[in-house]
């Protein structure tokens, strides 16, 4: 299966980047989604994949049953889990608040707003 | 001595104060410091003579070999007075020449700053102190030329000074190290130069000796270095009366002289040397003869001098070496004054054109009298001291046992043109602005205030006193300075009369030549004057042409690195590790899994998942409508999911359904306020990034294949897996990670999250400007419609 999920990731990362390469901020959003997504599951493959074996101490146990799936990546991704949340709605409600000002989703207009001024759409 | 550098940095800093109450008498009491110092290095002109030196040392950096040590002996003597000398001198001539400036105060900090810097030069006994010293008249140096920063030109000038003798001091320090790893470490001035031999044997002598010369020939104004120095005339003229005529250029001389018995008497050191002084005198004399300036005069002369005195000290001789003394120190004393001279015509009459100056006798008769005296000694004409100095250097020329022998003729040719060259300025500086008949200035002249002649009155007349008394000049000041130089050098007797010999007659015709240059200077000038178009082919081109090429490659690589545009950035980024990855693999640094790797038990749900997931994440890049793309992109965050349930990690999963389900509700609230996808750019750009991100899928895919056959380290996992539940009373190993043993970073998460949550508030409250403006424009716009129907102003 790590095999297929390498894939996977590649496949996310691709279609990640090239969301992130257009000029619309809204697909540069959506690029940055699928970013975080390839990002976790990269994370987590690190462990080695293990089927149906969380790392949890049965009840009555004093220690776990190897083999189990690894804790530590799956911390980290946790943690990426909840950033990639944060980070996502900040660039959201940027994106609308952007687009609500300048009045476009064009990354190359936005540098314009340098020299001119920002109503210029308005 | 350590205690005079400081006093003199000291006064630097407080000298804008001292400017700011003393006012008008601010010049002499910045000077009363330096004078002070003069005499008191002069006491110690008894103890050289005795053949001693004085040394103060305390350790710097002791690890690096490197110890702050101070060493005066007959060379820095005559190169402190100097400094100090001509120094206070000049504070006292700024104080007048910048009288109204209103950066008067500015002005001797700089000044000062510089003088405490070229002291430490001279007084450094070590190769690294003298560097920096040696750095830091570089830097004051580009403060004062660039003293008037508003004028583009100064700004042009400073800049490109600092550029060359900076970057001649950079190089220089190169030399320094290898010269201090030849030696073993030691970067001690006398130590080094007692260990010549072992030097000059060293593989490394040539190219260290080469850097050391580019650094000596960037600060003395040599060829193919040159051209800063006139263009360093933008600054005021007590500065080119100290800097660039006095103390700062004369420092690559010093260095030359200092190190010369540790690297002098090779073949390259003399043929170099002479060299580079033969031709730097020529380019001077020659480039002097088209100029109108005065200043622009004076400092073509001062380079012709220069190579004069590099000259000298390359061929190496004892004779030569004492003429190179003897003239460093004739001409700092005339060419002092001429600046000086030049200055207070500029100052009185608002020109420093010859061509426009004449008959200015009348008006300044005081300011004549100095000129003439001082012209006098830079034309060499008896009893001057330059007479001396020149007869000697004919003398040295001439030697046919020095080092440089076998171009005594070619020598001595130079220095004819040179000496006659130096005729013809002295007449255009000195006597053509002062005599026939009187023309318009643009300020009506006076003799200048007293604090402005005194100055080059004093120097002129020094010339003559020293000329007259050569003897005990040089028995004080140029003897021990030789025998710094050329050890066991023998008593030395100098006088104006050497009787009928070649060097008079040289002299002679040096000064019919240059006599008949000047009558004839218009006419000449104006005649050859087309050879100066091919001075755009000369160094100061190379040196233009090639700071523009620095400008073009910056701003070319600017406009293609740094243009603002994210998707660059990510090209850039993205590329640049493609390409360093496979050039990795290809060298066979990393190596790949084995074949049967890829031979592992697949369940068919397990397929179907993966390819869920790639279905959806090409659904969500193809998508033209933003809902589909959203949905597209939930299905993504919930194969994802599903990938963390089927491999043991339920908190994950759970985790990721929830934020997946709040992204899309999120994502679908605000793009709903969003314009609809399309495509802005064009397909040759989208096949570009297609290609670049299929690459980049690649390259990770190849990543998690490598990192996942190699074998992994359970260490860590384990050490969790152990004490989770006795030391933290957790059962859910995850669990037990976030909140206890890693509870810090997870403080940190909430703090991230905190903060994009206090963003996303702001950002959803805030109403900035122009929405604002543009939600009144709309009422506005409304408002006639409004009143014409209902006839009354609506309440909005």
């Amino acid at each position: 299966m790590i095999v297929m999920l390498a894939f996977v990731i590649g496949g996310l990362y691709a279609a990640g980047l090239y969301m992130m390469l257009r000029r619309s901020i809204t697909k540069l959003i959506i690029g940055l989604s699928l970013l975080s997504h390839a990002s976790n599951l990269l994370i987590f493959t690190t462990g080695g994949l293990v089927r149906a074996r969380p790392p949890i101490i049965a009840d009555g146990a004093t220690e776990i049953i190897k083999p189990f799936a690894d804790p530590v990546p799956q911390a980290l991704v946790l943690t990426a889990i909840v950033i990639s949340f944060g980070v996502t709605a900040f660039a959201l409600v940027l994106l609308h608040r952007t687009y609500l000002t300048i009045g476009t989703d064009d990354l190359d207009d936005l540098s314009k707003t340098d020299l001119a001024q920002p109503e210029r759409n308005g | 001595m350590i205690n005079a550098v400081i006093s003199i940095f000291a006064l630097a800093g407080v000298a804008p104060l001292i400017q700011r109450f003393a006012g008008r008498r601010a010049g002499l009491l910045v000077a009363l410091l330096p004078a002070c110092l003069t005499v008191y290095f002069a006491s110690y002109a008894g103890v050289m003579m005795r053949g001693e030196s004085v040394t103060q040392r305390f350790a710097w950096a002791a690890s690096l070999g490197v110890e702050v040590k101070f060493y005066l002996d007959g060379l820095s003597l005559l190169m402190t007075l100097l400094i100090c000398g001509i120094g206070s001198l000049v504070c006292v001539y700024g104080g007048g020449y910048l009288r109204k400036h209103e950066h008067l105060g500015r002005f001797y900090l700089f000044l000062l700053a510089f003088m405490g810097a070229m002291l430490g030069l001279v007084l450094a006994g070590n190769l690294l102190v003298l560097f920096v010293f040696w750095e830091l008249t570089s830097i004051t140096s580009f403060l004062l030329i660039g003293f008037e920063h508003e004028d583009e030109g100064a700004r042009a000038a400073a800049l490109q000074a600092l550029i060359i003798t900076a970057g001649g001091g950079l190089l220089m320090l190169a030399g320094f190290v290898m010269l201090g790893q030849v030696a073993g470490g030691n970067y001690d001035v006398q130590a080094l130069l007692a260990q010549g031999d072992a030097i000059k044997a060293s593989s490394l002598y040539v190219p260290l000796l080469l850097l050391i010369f580019v650094g000596a020939f960037t600060k003395s104004a040599q060829f193919p270095f040159h051209f800063w120095l006139p263009n360093a005339m933008q600054a005021p003229t007590p500065i080119s009366a100290y800097l660039h005529s006095a103390t700062m250029v004369k420092a690559g001389v010093y260095l030359l002289a200092r190190l010369a018995p540790a690297l002098g008497g090779s073949v390259e050191w003399t043929s170099i040397m002479t060299t580079t002084g033969a031709l730097t005198m020529i380019v001077g004399s020659v480039l002097a003869f088209y100029q109108t300036n005065m200043k622009r005069l004076l400092a073509y002369s001062t380079i012709a001098a220069l190579g004069t005195m590099v000259m000298l000290i390359g061929t190496g001789s004892e004779y030569a070496i004492r003429a190179a003394l003897v003239f460093l120190l004739a001409h700092a004393l005339y060419k002092g004054a001429l600046f000086m001279i030049a200055g207070i015509i500029d100052h009185q009459t608002g020109t420093k054109d010859v061509e426009v100056l004449g008959g200015l006798r009348k008006a300044m008769p005081l300011t004549a009298t100095i000129a003439v005296v001082a012209g006098l000694s830079l034309a060499a004409i008896p009893p001057m001291f330059s007479f001396i100095s020149k007869e000697m250097l004919f003398e040295a020329t001439l030697d046919v046992d020095s080092n440089a022998g076998r171009f005594r003729l070619i020598l001595t040719a130079v220095a004819v043109l040179a000496g006659t060259m130096f005729v013809t300025v002295a007449g255009l500086v000195a006597v053509r602005p002062f005599f026939g008949s009187l023309k318009v200035t643009p300020k009506v002249a006076h003799d200048a205030p007293l604090e402005m002649w005194f100055a080059p009155a004093l120097l002129a007349v020094a010339g003559i006193v020293f000329g007259c008394m050569p003897n005990t000049v040089t028995d004080r000041l140029i003897a021990p300075a030789v025998a710094a130089v050329y050890p066991n050098a023998a008593p030395m007797e100098l006088a104006l009369w050497h009787g009928l010999n070649v060097p008079l007659g040289l002299s002679v015709v040096s000064i019919v030549c240059g006599l008949v240059l000047y009558r004839a200077w218009d006419a000449l000038r104006t005649r050859t004057k087309w050879t100066q178009g091919f001075s755009r082919f000369g160094t100061e081109g190379m040196f233009a042409a090639g700071g523009e090429l620095i400008e073009c490659l910056a701003r070319w690589q600017t406009a293609i690195l740094q243009n603002g545009k994210l998707r660059i950035y990510l090209l850039v980024i993205t590329g640049t590790t493609i390409g360093l990855t496979a050039y990795t693999m290809r060298r066979g640094g990393i190596t790949f899994p084995a074949a049967n790797f890829f031979r592992t038990d697949v369940k068919f749900y397990e397929v179907g998942l993966a390819l869920l997931i790639l279905a959806a994440s090409v659904a969500a890049v193809r998508s033209k409508s933003r809902l589909g793309a959203v949905a597209a992109l939930g299905v993504v965050g919930y194969g994802v999911a599903l990938v963390f349930i089927l491999f043991g990690a339920p908190d994950l999963a759970l985790t990721q359904f929830l934020i997946e389900t709040l992204t899309v509700i999120l994502l679908v609230l605000v793009l709903y306020h969003l314009p609809r996808l399309k495509a802005i750019t064009g397909k040759r750009a989208r096949a570009r990034d297609l290609i670049v991100s299929l690459l980049f899928g690649a390259l990770m895919t190849t990543l998690v294949l490598i990192t996942a056959s190699v074998e992994f380290d359970p260490r860590v996992s384990d050490f969790y897996a152990a004490h989770s539940l006795p030391d933290a009373h957790g059962r859910n190993i995850v669990n037990v990670i976030l909140v206890d043993f890693r509870g810090l970073d997870t403080l940190g998460e909430i703090t991230v999250l905190a903060v994009a949550a206090i963003g996303v508030f702001a950002l959803l409250k805030l109403r900035p400007q122009a929405i604002k403006q543009r939600a009144k424009r709309k009422r506005r716009q409304l408002k006639p419609l409004k009143t014409t129907t209902r006839g009354e102003e609506s309440p909005l």
